[in-house]
């Protein structure tokens, strides 16, 4: 920010916008969730089978 | 174009806290950046092409000698996934400006405004380095990096040197769309061989009357967006013959597997009888009725039913050649 300027006002958005908003951002929320939830399970059964082929000395 | 749209949609967020009133647009134009939906984010990766990329990719893996543990094969046709919708987030983000003029696009999440270009490339790039890095840690550097080179090959040969360029563009760009059964097969074996270079000939060659076929009956749009597709430059009538020969080298090229005896009866018949329905189909392109300027007197009726075939045939094409291999 500019020294010696006042910040914007934050805007404003009707009731609708603001739930319309929301709804949209949990539903991304929930998406990236899901996503990670099922890297991680993903990246666990990789190690499992690449463990399970590496043959112990 | 697009950066008007953006700049409205940058409005829209509330910079100028204007977002009570309504702009001209849709109510996404005027929910701006920053609202998105996952469906948006989906939408940046084509899925529609990626179920094209899926299959030849799963047909590669599966045509392959040896084994691969099925969760490692289940990685690599999820990485030849991701690896095609980052390309294509990517593409969205660079085309974002002849997208919003092509009534086919204008609806992307980008010239609509939805999604911040940055955002959309970042998120192209996050997904394509990740795709390649993962492809690397389960299966092979091979398959990685020709999974690599699939993506640079679609981004910066295809999108950014020869789409806007030439009309021979997706001649030499439909390679990009002939990489994945490579990569499947390469994550299997960890190397390369005659079958899955005769499996890359194979699309490399269906990709001009396929999209060609599209372009007869879409051109306004490229047309309007400066796209110098072949019915623009050459016209509708050369752009007929062009199908048509493509078509009379593809159908022989789909025979070699079975004539080097790298499959069986199954696919061999299949691919036989499948080539002679593309080229009848074909062929009726090539004899639309139309005026003298080549124009379409049916509305391009034979150039859709030919559009709709050539996917069919494909999936069908290749799916025999699974089912060969596997019965054999």
């Amino acid at each position: 920010m500019v020294p010696g300027t006042k910040p914007k006002d934050p805007p404003h958005l009707s009731r609708r916008d603001s739930e319309a908003m929301g709804k949209r951002r949990r539903g991304r929320n929930l998406a990236m969730l899901v996503v990670l939830l099922l890297l991680a399970a993903l990246f666990y059964a990789i190690a499992m089978v690449k463990l399970a082929g590496t043959s112990m000395p | 174009m697009t950066d008007t749209a953006l700049a409205v949609a940058r409005k829209g967020r509330g910079d100028d806290a204007c977002a009570l009133s309504p702009l001209p647009g849709s109510d996404d134009m005027l929910a701006g950046v920053g609202y998105s939906t996952a469906g948006d984010w989906f939408a940046l990766l084509k899925p529609r092409v990626m179920t094209l990329v899926v299959f030849s990719g799963l047909v590669g893996l599966l045509v392959a000698p040896g084994h691969l543990h099925p969760i490692l094969a289940f990685t690599a046709v999820l990485c030849i996934a991701v690896a095609a919708g980052a390309a294509g987030a990517i593409n969205m983000w660079y085309d974002r400006d002849i997208d919003a003029v092509m009534r086919r696009t204008s609806r992307r999440p980008i010239p609509a405004g939805r999604i911040d270009p940055g955002e959309a490339l970042a998120f192209g790039v996050a997904l394509a380095v990740a795709s390649v890095i993962v492809m690397g840690l389960a299966t092979n550097l091979v398959a990685a990096g020709i999974l690599s080179l699939s993506i640079g090959f679609y981004v910066f040969v295809y999108t950014m040197w020869l789409k806007r360029r030439t009309p021979q563009n997706i001649v030499i760009g439909g390679a990009a769309g002939a990489f994945p059964p490579l990569i499947g097969w390469a994550a299997v074996t960890g190397g390369v061989d005659v079958m899955p270079l005769l499996m890359f000939a194979i699309i490399f060659f269906w990709t001009p009357p396929h999209f060609w076929s599209l372009s007869l009956f879409a051109h306004a749009d490229y047309a309007r967006a400066g796209v110098p597709m072949l019915p623009v430059v050459a016209g509708a009538k050369e752009t007929r013959r062009q199908i048509f020969l493509y078509t009379l080298v593809l159908v022989p090229v789909t025979l070699l597997p079975w004539l080097l005896h790298e499959t069986g009866a199954i696919y061999g018949i299949s691919a036989l009888l499948l080539g002679l329905g593309f080229l009848a189909s074909v062929w009726r392109v090539l004899r639309d009725r139309q005026d003298e300027a080549g124009v379409s007197l049916t509305r391009d009726a034979p150039a859709r039913a030919a559009f709709k075939y050539s996917i069919l045939y494909l999936f069908v094409l290749l799916g025999a050649m699974a089912v060969d291999r596997m019965a054999g």
